[in-house]
């Protein structure tokens, strides 16, 4: 039989049968951007939150700052395309706390074809860089990010490469090809949709 | 005194201007080498003192204007396929290029899909000698050079029968 002093019910998250111990700075957390813009889980067993899009900047400064998060290492910035649902892109975020061994992933929604959210290059200049590469391939602007331009691909590159739309055949030489390219057949090859 | 001063009287050596030209050109292959990914680790493996493409008068240069052979090993993105085009077209002539590695020849495993990679260099540079492999051993290396040899071999000044 699980005993469980009442107000910590609120750290226990159920996932695959097994009751995993969410830590406190959660609640913290939960607490300062308000319930309805976080979500906990445990999935591959690493703690995941679900961060509103408006509240990222409070929640990272929270966690790089609370004394017992320390989440001090930016990891890695990314995105999916879920194309055909809304919120159709998730920005990712891992982080790494080396005071206190632990790692968080953060995922942002970001549910209007704007894509846009908020940059964090003033919370973790690290993400500078990343946040140019996620603009570069899957076009998600970051509002407030001092250079955000191409990071790998040239200037006159049209449309978001690793998009799910873009299409599979579209080439963008920047000089004159001198045959045609080899296909394998003629076929098109659409996307998953 | 060496072997061979003092063996010949004077002389005069007779021989075609074909000849003399192709053995020149093919004795001294001076590649402009560009190494665009793993390719190059066995590019620089072939030149270093192992293989040593030294002794087959093959000798890097980094400079566009005194090579006379483009090298590309490696992946060519559609953004580095300007910069090559641009470095052959500041290289003099008689020039030519050999294609090394799956990438080089046939964009390798982006053969088919991916927007960034050119489908060979062939796409952009006329290529004379192709090596397969991913990335090939220094011995086919070696032996794209001499290939590229007998290739210069056949070369002539005259002009070709319509």
């Amino acid at each position: 039989m699980l005993v469980t002093p009442p107000n910590r019910l609120l750290r226990l998250v159920i996932y695959k049968n097994n009751i995993m111990d969410i830590p406190a700075y959660i609640e913290r957390l939960e607490e300062k951007i308000g319930t309805d813009n976080l979500q906990t889980n445990y999935p591959h067993d690493q703690l995941t939150i679900t961060v509103s899009r408006d509240k990222i900047q409070e929640a990272l400064q929270f966690l790089r700052d609370d004394d017992e998060a320390l989440f001090d290492h930016f990891m890695d910035l990314t995105a999916v395309d879920y194309i055909g649902k809304q919120p159709r892109f998730q920005v990712v975020i891992h982080l790494v706390s080396i005071p206190k061994s632990q790692r968080i992933r953060i995922k942002i929604n970001i549910d209007d074809d704007s894509a846009e959210m908020p940059t964090i290059t003033g919370i973790y200049p690290a993400a500078d860089w990343f946040e140019r590469e996620c603009y570069d391939l899957y076009g998600i602007r970051f509002a407030g990010h001092p250079n955000l331009k191409r990071i790998m691909l040239y200037d006159e590159f049209e449309g978001y490469p690793l998009r799910k739309d873009y299409p599979i055949r579209k080439r963008q030489p920047r000089v004159e090809l001198r045959k045609p390219e080899v296909r394998r057949s003629d076929e098109t090859v659409e996307p998953p949709r | 005194m060496s072997i061979i001063e003092g063996r010949y009287g004077p002389n005069v050596i007779i021989t075609s201007v074909d000849k003399i030209f192709n053995w020149a050109r093919l004795s001294s292959i001076w590649p402009l080498t560009f190494g665009l990914a793993c390719c190059a680790i066995e590019m620089m493996c072939t030149n270093a003192s192992r293989f040593d493409l030294d002794r087959l008068g093959i000798f890097p240069r980094p400079s566009p204007r005194q090579a006379d052979c483009l090298l590309v090993s490696g992946t060519l993105t559609a953004k580095m396929a300007e910069r090559v085009r641009r470095l052959y077209d500041q290289m003099p002539e008689p020039k030519w290029v050999i294609s090394m590695g799956s990438c080089a020849n046939t964009g390798g495993p982006y053969w088919q899909h991916g927007y960034h990679v050119v489908k060979g260099v062939d796409q952009v540079l006329p290529v004379d000698v192709y090596i397969p492999g991913c990335p090939p051993r220094p011995e086919a290396l070696l032996d794209g050079f001499l290939q590229l040899k007998e290739l210069i071999k056949k070369e002539t000044l005259a002009k070709k029968p319509a």
